[in-house]
Formats: C-alpha cells, structure tokens, sequence
C-alpha cells in the first residue's frame, strides 16, 4: 500500500519535472574542442546563457574536421546543435549545403552601439558562421633549454645549429608551409602569393627540408605543451592558448614567439537540420556579444572576434596576468602575422597535404 | 646372476622429482640379455620412472644404470640406441607409416635404398606392408599399435622399452597382441623392458616380473614363482586372485607355521615373512587350491557357509563365509561330477598348508 | 634380421575398412528403401527439417552480418568507383556536355545549362547537390579550381541571359581554361576509375589518357608496400617471440601455466590507448628506457636514442598488441603436442634439434600458420597504434584512409583505397591458402 503510493508520487513528480523542461526550457548540444578552451567557453557563455534562460547545455567535445557534421547530416539525423569549427571547415562545409545560413544583421549590436557587422573584425563574419575568436599558431620554447638567449624570429625556429634540439610541428601542410617561407625571408604579407606558384612550394618543402631529420610532429593541440614539458622537443609549433595556460596555470617555463604567427579564427556553426535551430541561435548572438567574448579571453588568451570587446579585455581569471600582450590581436605580436588564408587553402589543401605526406614518407 | 652378465644394470638407482619424496628408493635390478622383462605395479609405483631413467628422458638423482657394462647415466637419449614403443604409440602424426618407420633410419644417416628396403621388410613383419602410405590416423588402434612396435624395432636395437602399449585396446585385441609381442621377443632375441600395471600381461609375456610398490622392487622372479610363492602379502594380493584370513602367529617350526585366526581357528601354513610368535599375520590362500569336502589328507579343515554362487562356465566361483571372512572365494571346477550346491548351505571347505602362505599383514 | 610372424589375428580389421568404402562408393546411390523411395531422397527429407530449423538459428548472425558487414563493405566498393557530384549538381549539364568532342570550347547551349544548373543548385541548397560539392570534387581532379566554383556560383546571381559564355569568362579568365571543361566532361559522369588512379599513384591527363602522378605527389603505391613490409616484419617479431613463450606455456604445470596466460592475456584487457600511451613514455627520448640506459651510461644524455614516433616505434608497439593473437593459436596447438613424439624421436637417435626440426616444428605448423595470417592481416589495417607513435615515417595505409574519411573527405579515394587493401588481403588469403591450405590452420 505505502509502496504503490510512493510509486504513485514519484510518478507524478517526475511527469511534472519532464512536463517542466518541455513548457519552460530547452536543451541544446554544444559542440567544441575540449580541454582549456572548451573551459574557458563554459565559464563565458554557458554558464551565464543557462542562468538566464533556464535552458540546458550538454557540451560535447570533438577533434575538428567536417567529418562529423557531414554524416550527420546527411543521415538526416542532426544531434549537434551548435559546432566551434576552424574557419576553413566551415566555409566548405557552407558550399556543401551543410549548415544553416546565419543572418549577420540579426546579430546584436555592440557594447557601445556599433551594428554587429562594423564591430565584428573584418573577415569573421560569414554566410553560416560567425566567428568568436582570434587563435594563432605560434613557436614556443622551453626557457631552461635556452638560458642565455632564446630564438625570437622564425628564422631561428629553423636554425638548428645555432638553437639545438628537436622542433616539435603539426603534421601537415597547412601552417608550416607559411612558417617555412617566413623562415626563409617571404615577408608575411606576401606568404600566400608566392606559395600560389610551384616554385614557391617548391621553396617552403625545401626550408622544411633542413628541419625534416629533428622533427617530432604532432596532431592534437594538447600534444605540443606536453612534448616541451617532456623535453622531447627544445621548441615547438602551437596554439597560443595552450601554451599560455601551461605558463598561466601550470607555471611553465615556455616563452611564446609571436614572429611569422598564423591566426585563424574559430566560428559556430549551426548544422543543417537541427531540430533546436531557434534555441542554437540564441546561444549563438548571446556567446558573441561583446561581454561575452571579452569574458572568454579572461579564461584563454584567444582574442574576441569584436573590436568592442577588445577594450573590456582585462586580466586572467585567477592571477594578475594583463591579458592584452598574450592576445594574438595585440598590436605587438602582429607586426609579421599572417591570417590563414582560407581561399587557398581551399584550393590547394588536398593537393599540398598530399604533397606533404609524400614529403614525410620520402 | 653375474654382474658381467647383465646387460641392463641399475645400481643403487634413487629418483626424486620434487627433493622430498622417493619415487624410486634404492632400486637394484640386472636384467640379461634377450630377457624379457616386466616392470608390474600399480601406477605411481614408480615402474614408469624406472623405464624413462633408462630410455635417459629422466636423470637417475643417484645411483647409476648400466647397459652392456657402461655407466649410461650421462649419455642422452638419442645416443643410448634403445627402441621404445609409447603408451599412445607416438606415431608422427604428420608423417605417412613409412615415413614413421623410415624416420630412425634416415637420422642415422642411412641410405635411401637401405631404407626403403628396411622399412618395408619391417612393414611386412608386422603384416602391414601395404599400409606404408597412408597417415597414423587412418590405421586401427592394433594397426597402430604395429606400427609402433616395428617402428622401435626398424633400428634393430638391442634393448626395446614398451610403456604400457596395449593400453589403449579393447580386451580381445590387448590379448591378440600380447602373443604378437611375446613372438617378436622370441623371434628377434631383444631385450625387452616392459611396463605395465596388468598383472595377466605381466605373467603372460614374461620371462621375469619386477613387482613394484612404493618405490620399491617387491619381489623380482618368475611369473609361475610369483603366483605360486609371493614374498608378502602385497605381491600375494596384486598377482592373481587371493583370499585373505588374519589372525596371530602361534607355533613356528621350520619354515612351517600355525596360525590362530581371529575366531578361534588353527590353521597350518607356510612360514613365508612373518618371524616370531605372536605376531600377526595374513594367510593368503588362492581360491582355486581350496576343497570342497575335502580329502582328509588336507591339513586344514573348516566349515563354510555359501553365501552366492556364479555361474561362469569353465568353474563355479563360490562366494562364502569362513572364520568370519564373507567374501572367502572358492572356484569349483565345473565337473560331470560336481555336488550341487546352493546359496545358504553349510559346507566343509579345507586346503593343503602348502598352498597356504603366513604373510605379513599390512 | 630375416624374419617372418605369422599373425594369428584375423585379417578382417585391415580388410573391412577398404571392403566398406568400396560398397559405400559403388551402391550408395542404388539403395532404395522399402518404400521405393531411394535412400539418398529418404534421407534429404528427414533432414531437412532438423537443417531448416539450424538455418532459423543463423539468422540474426546473417542478419547481423548483412548490416554491420557486407552492406558497408559493398557501399565502400560502389562509393570508389560512382561520385555523382557531375550529375547531382549539374543534372542537364551533364547530360549535355558528353556530347562535346572535347575540341575547342562546348556549344552556347551547354554553356547555358552550365549556367542555369549552377544557378539552379545555389538557389537550392540541397544536401550533396551543392556546387561547393562539385567544386571539391573539380578540385580532386585539377587542384585549385574549388574557390573559382564557389566564388563564380555567387557572382552567377546576375547573370540572366546570353551569351552565356562570355559572361562566364568574364566572371574569371580562368573558365577560358579548356583543360577545366574537358575535366568537367569527365566529372560529369557518374562512375570513375579516377579515385583508383590516384589510389595507385596514377592520373588522368589533360588529354584524358592515364600518366603517373608527379613524383612529388606519388605516396599510395610506396605506401602499400611500406605497409606490408612493416606488416611482415611485424608478424615475423611476433612470431619469434610467441613461439618460445607459447612452447613454456604448453609444457608448464597448468597451474603456472594458467597465471602466465593472464599475464599474456592482460593486455587485452586495457585499453589500447593506454597500452600505446604507455609505449610512449617508456620510448620516447626523455623516457623510462632511454634514462635508463643514460644512467647506465651506455649512452650519453645527447645522444639518447629515438626510439618512437618512427617505424621503431611502430613497431615495438604493434609487436606487443598483436603479440597474444600469435601466442594463443600456437599455445593451443603446441598444448596438443604429447611430449612423448619428443621422446620418441630422440629415443630413435634424432639429436634434440633434428627431433625439434622434424617433429615438432612441423606439428606446430597449424598454429603458425593461424598465428601469422591473424597477425599479418591485423597489422595491414592497424590504425590507431601507427597514429600515435608512428611519427612520420610509421604511417601505415590504413592511417592514409583514414586521413581521406576524416580529414581530406575524400572519400571516394578512402573507398578505393580500402578496396585496394581489402582486395590485397584477400589475393594474400588466396595465396596463403594455395600454400598452407586454409583447412590446416588451428586458431585454438
């Protein structure tokens, strides 16, 4: 008897919870690259957007690449709702039909009253993604490797005989052909103009020659820190981000090298079908308003994808660390930068990266 | 026997496995030329020990074996040119009969005419010259068996080990090829080790039977001398069928006896190990030896009560109760003649001292 | 010795068994039951429920097999040679177009459905029928040609009449290209051996015949063979070493026996991940082995050795993993290998080596054959292991596919790719079975 009324109770409230969610709040999956960033996302925009909406996140982590999206979509059977993608990705996966086309005008106007399509840098807006950070592939070293003088030009990344050991880079072609050429004098605006001719790459395989035999490379954004901290490499390619929350928040001895930086951006994306279309919009114009993006960059040293937001940039969360000079937007830090061309890329990904692995194996 | 004669030899043979226990204690044993020689126990008695100390597949932990005069405690198996046929027969499964047989021949670096010439003559020895292509696993259980003992005797050893090697067969067969072995033995004069924990092969086969219990040769002599005068009561139990009556030793006078059962009765017998008065003592008494009604020149007289009667053809074995014994045999020679008997009756039972042996009790 | 025994036993054991095969041979089919029916009718009949209802009993595996296998795998086969991005995007264009000779530039007509059908595909936005869809695929077939259909699809909007041709060419110089309208000629057919061109280093040239990739850009071929030798190597290590350890396991007491096989077995039971991260921190050159070996001083804190992220390191690793599927069918041979044919052997004077050689060796054969047919077609498409510590030179094919299913997305290449290896075990199935006999091997 008791047992049946109980029973009977606890049917009742869980009908009434379930009947809740529904009237009153939806649930939506967020779809980003995990570890530090994805942190720095949930303390910035999911947080707050749950607190004030009610609704609910369920963030997913995943290792980039349009793969994903594309199943699913085509499956017609769309479970991620919103996608933090490389823009690359997501300009082709926009010209394959495979996400959602976002209105840039809906999008709010900035802290100080700018329309969104002024204060969004230029470039980071796009027909299916609108863009939430500046990230950049930097070189890094280990200080106690170098104690006396460190590298400080791209130059140095490729000199090995004047700063020894093993150089930690991505495997593929996309970052490091640009880095080679740099390293060889192309100045960074003329990059990708001379990487548009054989004999430019031809140019940027053979800087990356001199370098092939010290070699380790890695693929996952989390592998560079580890491989300095390990001593495996004396320096290495990576996101800034990574190494500046090795040094923030775990008190490593890395120094960031900002000479021949290729930012990119990060952008969401809403795939094609999803049943949660209104509910992924919304997070998206609340996670790219200006405080929200400044609040991101107190977490990580990515730069807001607004210009109003730059200003509001302040500290790291937890220590007196002015995050303006880690910003791969500070003026500082792009005096020879390189924005990842992603036109060209485009192009000439397939044909490059098998060029590469050719490289690799040879 | 004398030493230079034997030509198998263990000399004060001891093995142990584990360093605690005894498998084989002070083992002293001559075996003579195209002797054929039975090692008789039952299993864990350590016969099969014996038989690999000599085959070299286990190091004697003291003593020393001989063979034709040498010490062969260091010589490894393949070198002591000794026949051996295995319980399972060990025939190469992947090798046709030919090849089985073909293989002793072909390690010792024979020619390929003599080969094929001696496998085939040994192949018709055994009767099974037409058999030389095909697998083990197409022969009979007996054709194997063949195989295995032309196989151990292709090399013409002098000396031919057989572990137990009707085993494996049904009753009819086993008997079949215990005359088939004894035949060989006779034909070719080998020495013949043989092993085995059925007594009827042991008495059928052999010239002598070692009996072994515990480690220990109980008693080493002909099959007749061991049925008609075993030297304890283990022998007397596991040689033939035997019926046994306890009591105490009363009278000793030569090598004859009187014991006093546990009821009361006197029974004259064969002083055989039992050494003084008053100590107990088994008679062992073959079931065939014992009377009914018998003639009064039998020393021993007593009453029985019948308790079953079976029925086997050639004799009638009588199941009865004597001085307090109800499981007393008495086989009766199914005579024209023969008294009727039947279950429950009294009868008058009686035997000669001679076939009545005062043993050890244990 | 000249002898002769004459058995008493009686000779039927020896005769029956050929006596019974000659009748079963001659009058099986002659048999007829009391009923008139023949035998071998009588006997399908009465079989043929307990056979139906064994076959019910199967059906959730075939079924099963059916989905999760050769649905998949036959896909995988169509998608290598059938990429309808020509057709899907282009649905008049395509039909049109291979009317063209190929010579000088395709009639106004054409350009006109070009135009339209463009037109056509941005306006819908469908799944797969986009043109940034037949740009990827243009752009596989002449590299850096996907930015000039995906910008000339925008700036088409405008475009509402004739000359079609011209207002093409004005939008980019680079449509006066021949060479693109003849690729696109091509691209607009649905079935293509392209990809399994470029799966073999191979490509189709301006004129459409088939030329060898640039040097620079031939990887598959090379690769194929890299993979296989790697495999080889591999499964020749695991071999020399399982088959010590599986002879201990076989004649150990069960008992040691039995906690030895958990040892062997223990990997299976973490994480591969795990075990392949655990590689790492003992090879890499800051590792457990290398400071090791420096604190021995056998080598110098400079010249500590790399010993991962190369082939080594490749295959050290897949050594380990495919280790207990070399171990196990040999143990469960040898395990059936009586010690007595040992024995037997040396007591009729082979020298243990000769006895191991003739007689062992060749009983244990079965599980060789198993152990290495399981290893060397694990190790062809092993994946995650080379990923990781393979390093730029340990990279196996299966990490290529891999790379075109979820990197590049072409994967039509990955298809092909997959069918070339699948094709390859299965030629060296083929050939292992020509010369073990597939009916010989014993997984255990």
């Amino acid at each position: 008897m008791k047992l049946t009324k109980l029973l009977a109770s606890t049917l009742v409230g869980v009908s009434l919870l379930a009947g809740a969610t529904v009237a009153n709040a939806g649930e939506i999956t967020v779809v980003s690259w995990g570890g530090a960033y994805t942190k720095s996302q949930v303390e910035a925009y999911h947080k707050p957007w749950m607190a004030a909406t009610g609704n609910v996140i369920k963030s997913e982590d995943y290792n980039g690449g349009v793969a994903e999206i594309k199943a699913q979509v085509e499956a017609g059977n769309v479970s991620w709702d919103i996608v933090d993608v490389e823009l690359s990705d997501a300009i082709r996966a926009c010209d394959e039909g495979l996400l959602e086309t976002i209105d840039a005008s809906t999008l709010p106007a900035g802290a100080d009253g700018t329309s969104a399509q002024d204060d969004f840098i230029e470039g980071t807006l796009h027909d299916c993604a609108v863009a939430s950070i500046v990230w950049s592939t930097i070189f890094a070293y280990d200080k106690e490797k170098f104690p006396d003088a460190g590298p400080t030009t791209m130059a140095d990344f490729f000199n090995v005989a004047k700063f020894p050991g093993k150089r930690g880079l991505r495997k593929g072609a996309k970052v490091n052909l640009e880095f080679a050429l740099i390293a060889d004098g192309v100045l960074a605006k003329d990059v990708y103009e001379v990487l548009a001719t054989p004999e430019g790459v031809d140019r940027a395989f053979k800087k990356l020659d001199t370098i092939k035999g010290d070699v380790v490379w890695w693929e996952a954004g989390a592998q560079p820190p580890q491989l300095l901290a390990d001593g495996e490499v004396s320096m290495t390619t990576a996101y800034n981000g990574r190494i500046f929350n090795a040094v923030a928040g775990e008190g490593k001895a890395f120094e960031i090298v900002w000479d021949g930086q290729v930012w990119d951006l990060d952008l969401w994306v809403i795939p094609k079908g999803t049943k949660n279309k209104e509910l992924a919009m919304e997070f998206l114009k609340f996670s790219t308003a200006t405080e929200q993006l400044a609040a991101q960059a107190s977490y990580i040293s990515y730069g807001p994808a607004r210009k109003s937001s730059s200003s509001l940039v302040g500290k790291y969360h937890n220590k007196d660390i002015d995050m303006g000079p880690e910003m791969p937007t500070n003026p500082d830090n792009l005096k020879n930068a390189v924005q990842n061309n992603f036109n060209f890329w485009a192009d000439n990904a397939d044909q490059l990266n098998e060029r590469f692995n050719a490289w690799l194996a040879g | 026997m004398a030493a230079s004669d034997a030509f198998v030899r263990f000399e004060k043979v001891q093995k142990s496995y584990d360093g605690e226990i005894l498998v084989v204690k002070d083992l002293n044993l001559d075996i003579a030329k195209g002797e054929f020689l039975t090692m008789l126990g039952p299993s864990g008695s350590g016969k099969t020990t014996c038989l690999m100390m000599l085959a070299g597949f286990e190091p004697a932990t003291n003593g020393d074996i001989y063979l034709d005069g040498t010490s062969i405690n260091h010589v490894p198996p393949h070198k002591r040119g000794i026949g051996m046929v295995f319980q399972n027969y060990a025939l190469f499964p992947h090798m046709s009969v030919a090849e089985n047989l073909a293989f002793p021949l072909q390690v010792r670096n024979m020619g390929q005419a003599e080969i094929k010439e001696k496998v085939q003559r040994t192949l018709d020895m055994v009767e099974l010259g037409a058999f030389g292509d095909r697998r083990p696993a197409q022969l009979s259980g007996g054709q194997q068996q063949r195989v295995a003992v032309a196989r151990a005797l292709v090399f013409e050893p002098d000396l031919i080990l057989m572990d137990e090697p009707l085993g494996a067969l049904d009753k009819q067969l086993r008997e079949q090829m215990q005359y088939e072995i004894k035949h060989i033995h006779e034909q070719l004069g080998v020495t013949v080790v043989y092993v085995t924990h059925d007594q009827t092969e042991a008495l059928t086969m052999s010239d002598r039977v070692a009996v072994f219990e515990d480690g220990v040769i109980q008693q080493l002599s002909t099959p007749q001398e061991l049925y008609e005068n075993p030297k304890n009561a283990f022998v007397a139990q596991f040689i033939g069928e035997n019926n046994r009556l306890l009591g105490v030793v009363e009278k000793i006078k030569g090598n004859n006896c009187t014991v006093k059962l546990d009821d009361g009765t006197i029974i004259k017998a064969d002083r055989v190990n039992v050494s003084s008065v008053g100590e107990r003592s088994s008679l062992s008494l073959r079931p065939e030896r014992i009377e009914i009604d018998p003639p009064k020149s039998m020393e021993n007289h007593l009453t029985g009560v019948i308790r079953e009667l079976i029925y086997l053809g050639d004799h009638i074995r009588v199941r009865m109760d004597v001085a307090g014994n109800d499981e007393f045999i008495v086989k009766v020679r199914n005579r024209a003649d023969k008294r009727d008997l039947s279950e429950g009756q009294k009868v008058k039972i009686g035997w000669k001292s001679s076939d009545c042996k005062a043993l050890d009790v244990r | 010795m000249r002898i002769s025994i004459h058995f008493r036993e009686p000779n039927h054991m020896t005769s029956t068994t050929l006596d019974q095969k000659d009748i079963s041979d001659a009058s099986a089919d002659a048999l007829i039951m009391v009923d008139g029916v023949p035998l071998k009718q009588k006997l399908a009949e009465t079989t043929k429920k307990q056979r139906s209802r064994a076959l019910l009993l199967t059906v959730p595996l075939v079924l099963f097999l059916v989905i999760s296998f050769v649905i998949p795998i036959g896909q995988m086969l169509f998608r290598s040679v059938h990429n309808p991005a020509g057709s899907n995007v282009l649905p008049n264009f395509a039909i049109a177009i291979q009317d063209w000779d190929g010579k000088g530039y395709p009639s106004e007509a054409m350009f006109e459905l070009f135009v339209k059908d463009m037109q056509n595909a941005r306006k819908k936005r469908e799944i797969g029928k986009t043109v940034g869809n037949l740009a990827t695929r243009m752009n596989y077939t002449i590299p850096g040609t996907r930015s000039l259909f995906t910008s000339t699809s925008r700036k088409l909007s405008k475009v509402t009449e004739g000359p079609y041709k011209e207002a093409l060419f004005k939008i980019d110089k680079k449509w006066e290209n021949k060479v693109i309208w003849r690729n696109l000629k091509r691209v607009s057919r649905d079935y293509t051996i392209a990809f399994y061109l470029a799966a073999l280093d191979h490509k189709f040239d301006d004129d459409g015949d088939i030329i060898a990739a640039d040097k620079l850009y031939q990887i598959y071929v090379s690769n194929f063979f890299k993979t296989l030798k790697l495999s080889a190597i591999i499964t020749f290590l695991c071999l020399l070493i399982a088959f010590p350890v599986s002879y201990l396991l076989s004649i150990l007491p069960l008992r040691t026996s039995n906690l030895l096989m958990i040892l062997v077995l223990l990997p299976f039971w973490t994480s591969l991940l795990v075990r392949t991260t655990a590689w790492i921190a003992i090879l890499q050159t800051q590792g457990i082995l290398n400071n090791i070996l420096v604190s021995i001083g056998l080598v110098s804190d400079d010249g500590r050795i790399q010993m991962i992220y190369n082939q080594t390191g490749t295959i050290i690793a897949m050594v380990h993993i495919l280790l207990p599927f070399m171990i196990l069918p040999l143990f469960s041979v040898m395990k059936t290998i009586p010690p007595s044919y040992m024995r037997a052997a040396r007591s009729m004077g082979a020298t243990p080596f000769t006895a191991y050689r003739r007689v062992y060796f060749p009983l244990t054969l079965p599980g060789i054959a198993a152990g290495t047919l399981l290893v060397f077609i694990l190790a062809i498409g092993y994946y995650i292991t080379p990923a990781l510590v393979g390093g730029e030179d340990g990279l196996l094919i299966s990490n290529l596919i891999a790379y075109h299913i979820k990197s590049s997305l072409n994967w039509s290449l990955g298809a092909a790719l997959g069918t070339i290896l699948l094709v390859t075990v299965l030629v060296l199935y083929w050939v292992y079975n020509k010369l073990v006999g597939i009916d010989k091997l014993s997984f255990g």
